[in-house]
């Protein structure tokens, strides 16, 4: 038998082969530039809409009841108040149990029974619809007037808001956590460290950036989140002025970009445009910080 | 040894202080963690509670029944299951393409390394955007765009029932291609992350033979991340299913059942959006029922794609 066929092996562009691989290329080229084009139509379209509307009297002022005034609504001052301590209030119950758990995950049982099941909860607690985390805080807070009589609540909000955020801080803080490499645990029991002094002066020093950077995108997410607060904040037009002021309807930008995107005033959808601006603004920043950070870190992904 | 650094090196009782710290910061941990598995349980437990009247009352029929009469205490949820569903998967049969076909894009060196990186960051601060916001830019600025050419189809393909309406402003359509730009940057992320992790000697095998670029994708890179992708998938189906704030403010809340895609319609999601605030009675009980079967739905699709993952994966390892 022969083997040798008398071929060039120089590239023949006209080949099928090369022909399908050209028009692959392309069509691969294709979808990557349609994936792409959303965000900048969108950024696009909120930098400049809704950067237009900004100046400090929307930033600082109250928005005013939708119809009163056709020429002006007012500001999103307290939209802005609003997000900002109820992402304070879900960062401070969100923290500590997504930090813990993920201690727990990665330091005391790595494989045990119970720790495979907590893996899966919270997996199964991050694909839980966010609305869903809403109905029930409704049900178990708002409905029950358990936060000393008050039911829709910036309180409220937070919890709501601290669900969504959990499962992420658990999940970065057990991955952070299990890149300390284990020498440096054996060296600190090495030299007397008791278990407690051990993960809070080495292993999570050492994890610090890579739990931050999922924090900040637990964080972000939490912020521009909406179908939870329609049930628990609700909304409000007024700054807040007390500590009381917590137990009632707390305003935030999502829902305040919700209401007014769909109320048929011209006033109303240039402030919706407003708070979207600064809500994207933020949110954008709080992504682009948390990669950064994330790249700080002695034993973060990108390094090992 | 001399007894000076016999004194100094010997033994010590660890003080019970610290032991009491020990312990305790391991039982403040573990009830972290349980944290997790009390607040999804009562999750399900609270929302299973809240919808017993309707459960009891309704049974099976709720499911196939697209009633919905506060006045007359009828309700069925068969619009808002359908459109959940019809939504979902036809967003992801869009988003597939695109998203996976964007993986392989950044993933194979087609262009240079620093625009594959670049593309890559923008697809994944897509998914940074508030849901709300995409919304907003949906009903402004994406539906009257398109509106012409769902106009078109309607005029040339209007006889077939699946675009059997006008389309007037809100409705199917526009709903599907906005969970379309939620869900591809999930499925491009994890897709690509999988088709990273494929072994570089499973393509240098494939181009030893004498297999062209793509097809080693197709035969040996593809079936090798397969698991992830699909995984990826099932996250975004999820996801899609249960996302309501964009959805809300364009599909046009409507529980007239209609086959066009054109018509306005239902999620489950935006019907909890939109009538929970005014609800009150058995109207409330209906709605947890609604919620509880989107809950059920999104758990399904959840644990199948962490079996999946777990089942397909650790071949290439």
């Amino acid at each position: 038998m022969n083997y040798t066929t008398q071929k060039s092996l120089t590239y023949n562009p006209s080949l099928t082969r090369n022909i399908g691989n050209k028009a692959l290329n392309i069509a691969s080229a294709l979808f990557a530039i349609i994936s792409v084009l959303p965000l900048i139509l969108v950024i696009s379209y909120v930098l400049i809409k809704g950067g237009s509307y900004i100046n400090l009297d929307t930033l600082i002022l109250e928005p005013e009841p939708p119809g009163d005034d056709l020429l002006s609504a007012g500001g999103i001052g307290p939209a802005i108040t609003g997000t900002f301590i109820m992402s304070v209030i879900a960062s401070i119950i969100s923290i500590p149990v997504g930090v813990g758990g993920g201690i727990y995950l990665a330091e005391y049982s790595k494989s045990g029974k119970f720790a495979k099941f907590i893996r899966f909860g919270s997996n199964v607690l991050a694909g839980v619809p966010s609305i869903i985390a809403g109905v029930f805080i409704y049900a178990i807070i708002v409905s029950t007037k358990i936060l000393f009589g008050s039911m829709f609540s910036g309180i409220a909000g937070g919890i709501s808001l601290s669900i969504l955020m959990v499962p992420t801080i658990i999940k970065t803080t057990d991955e952070a956590l299990k890149l300390v490499p284990n020498d440096m645990r054996r060296a600190a029991f090495g030299v007397g460290a008791s278990k407690f002094t051990m993960i809070t002066n080495i292993t999570l020093p050492a994890a610090f950036s890579s739990i931050s950077t999922g924090v900040l995108l637990a964080l972000a997410r939490a912020a521009g989140e909406t179908a939870p607060l329609i049930f628990t904040a609700l909304f409000s037009r007024y700054y807040i002025t007390s500590f009381d002021d917590l137990f009632y309807e707390m305003g935030s930008l999502s829902v305040l970009i919700y209401n007014f995107a769909l109320e048929p005033y011209e006033a109303q959808n240039q402030l919706a445009w407003a708070a979207s601006f600064i809500l994207v603004v933020v949110l954008l920043s709080l992504n682009i910080l948390s990669r950064w950070i994330g790249t700080l870190g002695a034993f973060s992904k990108n390094k090992v | 040894m001399d007894k000076a650094s016999k004194s100094k090196f010997s033994l010590k009782k660890r003080p019970t202080s610290e032991k009491l710290v020990d312990v305790g910061f391991k039982n403040i941990v573990v009830a972290m963690a349980s944290m997790v598995a009390i607040v999804l349980f009562s999750i399900f437990a609270v929302v299973y509670y809240e919808s017993t009247e309707s459960i009891s009352r309704y049974g099976l029929r709720f499911l196939f029944s697209s009633a919905w009469n506060p006045v007359t205490d009828e309700y069925g949820a068969f619009t808002a299951i359908y459109g959940t569903l019809f939504t979902s998967i036809a967003s992801l049969l869009i988003a597939i393409p695109l998203g996976v076909g964007t993986a392989i894009f950044i993933t194979e060196n087609i262009i240079p390394e620093y625009i594959r990186n670049v593309i890559g960051i923008m697809v994944e601060l897509l998914a940074a955007i508030p849901s709300v916001v995409l919304g907003l830019w949906a009903v402004f600025i994406m539906e009257p765009f398109i509106r012409p050419f769902l106009n078109i189809i309607f005029e040339l393909f209007g006889f077939i029932p699946f675009f059997g309406t006008q389309p007037l402003g809100a409705g199917m359509m526009p709903a599907i291609l906005i969970l379309v730009v939620m869900i591809l940057p999930i499925i491009t992320s994890i897709s690509k992350d999988s088709l990273n992790q494929v072994p570089s000697k499973l393509r240098q095998a494939a181009y030893g033979i004498g297999a062209s670029r793509w097809t080693t994708i197709f035969k040996v890179i593809i079936p090798a991340a397969i698991s992830g992708i699909t995984g990826g998938v099932l996250l975004a189906l999820g996801r899609a299913m249960g996302e309501t704030m964009a959805v809300t403010m364009i599909i046009g809340n409507s529980n007239n059942f209609s086959w066009s895609i054109f018509a306005p319609s239902y999620t489950i999601s935006s019907m909890l959006a939109n009538q929970f605030g005014e609800a009150d009675g058995s109207q409330v009980s209906s709605l947890m029922y609604a919620a509880l079967i989107l809950m059920i739905l999104t758990l399904l699709v959840n644990v199948f794609a962490q079996w999946i993952v777990k089942r397909l994966s650790l071949k290439y390892q």
